[in-house]
């Protein structure tokens, strides 16, 4: 079996495979545009399709603006569909301004992009052509939702799931800062806030119904969610009803990234961050925490990392699992190193340092 | 009346490779509105490239009506005459 790592960084698309997860090859800048200008472009989001083996990659360029890139062959050529594959319908006055993640459906074809501005768009061609999806856009809460430092974005979608009890393809979960985790469960039509017991120390109430800044959601394997927010960590088996703190033990509670183990109930990682006004590592040292208890306790999974002070923390979508059987955990820093491990390893292993800023990854077996 | 379209080098395989566009524009002057319009028409990559989602000229792209930026000479509404050159260039941007 061989692995593919896509990482998205500020500027540019790099790949790198392996065999065995201990030794990479990469890859990069990818050459997405005949005449470089796309190069190197920030790439914010990757989609890899389960089924299809599409790799999407949400692109923005400064001068040129955004746009969805997609291979076919893990990376070896990339395409750009000839009208915009997302864009806002002309009675809408707004424009989309870049993909923050992408989410496949239970049917072959069924993608999601959660964007800047915050919206969600479908895809039933494989992520060629995507459509608004009216219920969420058309939220009464919308106009309340306002950006957070790196804008206003639906940066978590969670088909197919809204409590830790199963699953279903009417519903879904998504988060966005501000305004929080929203779910439904009549397939996009209407959506309900799931905040209850998140803070949001932002704003006047500090328990309010929505307007919450969460970062990132993740679910276990046994379903339950994990929520790094903006300041603050949860735990909920039903969003609608409660989430409840498990930020005691860590180091801080401030952070982007969670993310779950595909396979232990229970176990997540977790990349902390000094505070909202403050972002590096704590004490200036790269560090992961890992609970395998669900969040009652945590314990640092630092072997491996460097020693010496270090200052690039971990972004939302800079972490991820490739789901194998022995589980590998990925993930890159603003200051451009990407680190590796799996469930047999007993310390990370640096897959390749100095790249640019680095703001997302995915892994696959391919 | 004609107008000729000169596309920077970075956009042209978004025209298949076209340096220059020519195009009829019925009887003029005409909004530069329109001209994008009917580039759109015929090349709509290209079209992204230069205008958003509401049809507003991105940030860090300059075009050009003759001498003049079209946003020093009413923007979209900028007048473009018969022989007129309207020039696609990237701004001075970037890190």
């Amino acid at each position: 079996m061989a692995y593919l790592l896509v990482i998205g960084t500020r500027k540019g698309l790099f790949t790198a495979t392996s065999d065995d997860r201990r030794s990479w090859e990469v890859h990069g800048p990818h050459r997405l545009d005949a005449e470089d200008y796309a190069n190197t472009a920030g790439i914010y989001a990757i989609g890899c399709d389960p089924r299809s083996g599409r790799i999407l990659v949400g692109a923005e360029s400064s001068h040129f603006g955004p746009s969805v890139w997609f291979s076919d062959d893990l990376g070896a050529r990339w395409h750009e569909p000839a009208h915009a594959p997302i864009a806002f319908p002309a009675d809408i006055d707004d424009s989309f301004t870049r993909v923050w993640q992408f989410a496949y459906g239970d049917e072959p074809g069924i993608v999601y992009a959660g964007v800047e501005p915050t919206a969600l768009f479908r895809s039933v061609d494989g992520g060629i052509s995507f459509e608004l999806v009216r219920g969420l856009w058309d939220h009464p809460h919308r106009t309340d939702w306002f950006p957070g430092a790196g804008g206003a974005a639906i940066h978590t979608v969670l088909p197919g799931t809204v409590t830790a009890k199963g699953t279903d393809p009417n519903a879904m979960t998504v988060a966005m800062s501000t305004g929080g985790v929203y779910q439904t469960r009549d397939a996009g039509k209407s959506w309900s806030p799931a905040n209850n017991g998140i803070s949001a120390q932002f704003l006047p109430e500090e328990f309010p119904e929505y307007g919450q800044c969460v970062h990132k959601v993740a679910v276990g394997s046994d379903g339950a969610f994990y929520a790094q927010n903006h300041h603050g960590v949860y735990r909920s088996d039903d969003p609608a009803t409660r989430w409840s703190s498990i930020a005691e033990g860590l180091p801080s509670d401030f952070g982007f990234a969670m993310v779950a183990h595909p396979h232990l109930p229970g176990t997540v990682l977790n990349f902390p961050v000094v505070s909202q006004t403050n972002h590096l590592p704590p004490d200036n040292r790269l560090q992961v925490q890992r609970t395998d208890d669900a969040g009652r306790t945590w314990a640092p999974l630092n072997d491996g990392l460097p020693a010496e002070p270090y200052f690039g923390i971990v972004l939302r979508d800079a972490a991820c699992t490739d789901g194998a059987d022995t589980a590998g955990f990925y993930f890159g820093t603003r200051s451009g190193d990407l680190y590796a491990r799996t469930d047999d390893d007993t310390a990370w292993q640096q897959v390749v340092a100095h790249l640019p800023d680095i703001l997302c990854v995915r892994a696959i077996e391919v | 009346m004609a107008v000729k379209v000169f596309v920077p080098q970075v956009l042209r395989p978004d025209c298949d490779g076209a340096v220059t566009i020519d195009l009829a524009m019925g009887s003029g002057p005409v909004p530069l509105r329109s001209v994008l319009d009917e580039l759109a028409a015929r090349h709509p990559r290209l079209d992204k490239r230069l205008r958003d989602d509401q049809g507003k000229v991105r940030r860090y792209v300059n075009v050009f009506v003759d001498d003049d930026e079209c946003r020093a000479v009413g923007g979209l509404d900028a007048p473009v005459g018969d022989g007129a050159e309207v020039r696609v260039l990237p701004s001075v941007a970037g890190g």
